[in-house]
């Protein structure tokens, strides 16, 4: 246990980094996979590529990504930058299918009101459909939360520090106390991501509370929320580590 | 003005099927300030036709005009924030307050939050709903409110023109016809230029100054005053969808001319067995609360106590004496006496009528209401005293 105090700096720095190379994906993906499921959703023909396309891009394994990326990019083979893009399109990957399940969400009936109002596209996509998207957005989120921090200890294997290294570390030494190090501090900071997530989703959607705690069960606006949360609660199960 | 040019929309048909037409060279007018109703069995193209107007459906030939402009070519977003839009359901954004739903349009139109809310506020005080109601979310309302702060969103930034696609239709019978009557009262203040699609042809003749009928396949049938359409029905469509009844319903649209009332004696509430018996001779006696308002009869035969609520007969409807010869004649029928009790605009007794001298005035050949009503009017429609019939319970 001394080792874990003598390191507890740099478990912290590995820590920060870790959470870096997850988290700033994570947003950059969200903000590019908004506008594609968007577009997906509102070019019903142009949907399959998107949406299928996107969804491969998960397939390719993680470490020929990573290897990949400085032939790609043209950057050094020890860049953070390589993480980052490759971090991205998995992002991408995960969260294409959510926003389009997530902007499927929001009722038909709403988006024609808004439209009948005299909302045009862009405004009606921001102004309703976004925020109404949010419970399903927010399950989408997490699941890729999750899936970000675990592929990112992979990256300890080209070398570049944070959590991940003291599991190849803690191998390579036979040193369980390292390995344990590695694995609870990517189960911590998976966690720290779901709560934060889970915050956000919160702030944004107190009117879904409203219709949860409304007295008027049979209302369809309850009836919508319930659904949501049956299906943030199946997809948070469904995590599944690469 | 909203005006129809031989407006068709046809749909294409699945590979190897006609195409279907939704609406068949629809010609048609609906006046400045008064409530057009479109009302059809479904698959009459009703509200295919409403949905035309702000252009969330494109016809397929014809022009829609709006106070002599072309709708085809108007901007479609600046079009449909000057049209006030009220469906079933209420179409409420769940996620907003219903301050902020009623403040949609204002802020779309570019005003400032301070002044969209001040006037969404208002808008709320118009539609009798409560202040505490607007911080609320449209999922804690019940369906009669959610559809209250539909009209007052439609309201807000003061359109000229209102489509109105069966608001009122999913709402239990008794809120619904206290929302249709709180319209009709808002439509008197505000004098809109409206187009209300329904199914009802009830609720298109207690709201309309037309009513157009439309038949499957989208083809206009009639166009008429409601007097007109339950008076003299163009064929045998339009005389089944109106109903069996018309011919009663048509007097609500009469005004009974003042009729010979015959002094019915009263006792006030809580009077004795003695002083009940003593007050006539007859079976049914008409009870008055301290104000002189009819409610209920009771039997002084069968009194053994004084009169209290509890003994109060309620089955007779009470009218007002210049009300229309349904609500009169209505009143006559249903009073266990056989004796229909008339109040005057203060709910105060005037006197009694029986069923047979209602129909003995109707039947006059020169009583004035009946020609005018059975030769149509003018466009202005029906006076504002004969609409609907006013007959409420004795209570």
């Amino acid at each position: 246990m001394t080792w874990v105090w003598e390191h507890l700096g740099d478990i912290g720095g590995y820590a920060v980094s870790h959470a870096l190379l997850a988290g700033i994906p994570l947003l950059v993906g969200l903000a590019l996979a908004l506008p594609l499921g968007w577009l997906a959703r509102r070019f019903p023909r142009v949907a399959p590529v998107i949406v299928g396309g996107s969804g491969l891009l998960y397939t390719i394994p993680s470490l020929a990504l990573f290897i990949l990326m400085p032939l790609l990019l043209g950057s050094r083979i020890l860049d953070s930058i390589n993480v980052y893009v490759a971090m991205t399109i998995y992002t991408v990957a995960l969260l294409v299918r959510s926003v389009v399940d997530a902007l499927g969400s929001v009722p038909e009936a709403t988006a024609l009101a808004a439209t009948s109002m005299g909302y045009r596209r862009v405004g009606r996509a921001l102004a309703v459909e976004l925020p109404l998207a949010v419970p399903v957005l927010a399950s989408g989120l997490r699941v890729a939360a999750v899936s970000n921090v675990s592929i990112v200890s992979v990256a300890s294997l080209i070398g570049y520090p944070q959590l991940g290294y003291y599991l190849t570390d803690g191998y390579q030494r036979s040193f369980p106390l390292e390995i344990g190090v590695g694995i609870v501090g990517c189960v911590l900071l998976a966690l720290v991501f779901d709560l934060a997530i889970r915050g956000a989703e919160w702030a944004l959607t107190p009117w879904a509370r409203a219709a949860a705690s409304s007295s008027a069960a049979g209302s369809r606006y309850s009836a919508i929320a319930r659904r949501w949360r049956n299906t943030s609660t199946r997809q948070s199960e469904g995590v599944g580590a690469r | 003005m909203i005006r129809f040019e031989g407006v068709t929309k046809r749909y294409a048909g699945a590979p190897g099927h006609a195409p279907s037409v939704a609406v068949d060279d629809l010609t048609l007018e609906a006046p400045t300030g008064q409530i057009t109703v479109l009302v059809g069995p479904s698959g009459c193209g009703k509200t295919t036709t409403l949905r035309m107007v702000n252009r969330m459906i494109t016809p397929t030939s014809g022009s829609i005009w709006l106070d002599g402009r072309d709708t085809a070519g108007l901007d479609e977003a600046e079009l449909r924030r000057g049209i006030g839009y009220v469906i079933q359901h209420a179409g409420l954004f769940p996620h907003r307050t219903v301050l902020d739903n009623v403040a949609t349009v204002p802020r779309l139109l570019g005003w400032d939050k301070a002044k969209a809310r001040a006037r969404a506020a208002e808008m709320l005080d118009l539609v009798g709903l409560d202040a505490a109601y607007a911080r609320r979310y449209p999922s804690q309302l019940s369906g009669g409110q959610q559809q209250r702060v539909g009209v007052a969103r439609a309201l807000a930034a003061d359109p000229p023109v209102m489509l109105m696609d069966e608001p009122f239709s999913a709402v239990d019978p008794v809120v619904r016809e206290q929302l249709q009557d709180e319209f009709l009262r808002l439509q008197r203040e505000l004098g809109k230029t409206i187009l209300f699609v329904t199914h009802d042809i009830d609720e298109a003749i207690k709201l309309g100054d037309q009513v157009a009928v439309l038949r499957v396949g989208g083809r206009l049938a009639q166009l008429d005053t409601p007097s007109r359409l339950l008076a003299d029905p163009v064929d045998d469509f339009v005389a089944d969808f109106v109903g069996r009844d018309r011919g009663y319903r048509a007097l609500g649209f009469r005004e009974a001319p003042p009729l010979a009332l015959t002094d019915e004696p009263t006792v006030p509430l809580g009077a004795s067995v003695g002083a009940a018996r003593a007050a006539t001779t007859n079976r049914w006696l008409l009870v008055v609360d301290e104000g002189g308002a009819p409610v209920g009869w009771v039997e002084p035969e069968r009194l053994v106590a004084p009169i209290g609520r509890e003994h109060l007969h309620r089955g007779g409807t009470v009218a007002r004496a210049d009300g229309s010869y349904r609500a009169v004649l209505d009143a006559a029928l249903s009073a266990p006496s056989g004796r229909g009790v008339l109040v005057d605009g203060a709910g105060v007794l005037v006197g009694t009528v029986t069923a047979n001298r209602v129909v003995a005035a109707m039947s006059r050949p020169a009583a004035a209401a009946v020609g005018e009503a059975a030769s149509g009017g003018g466009a202005g429609g029906i006076p504002e005293t004969a609409r609907g019939d006013h007959a409420g319970s004795v209570t």
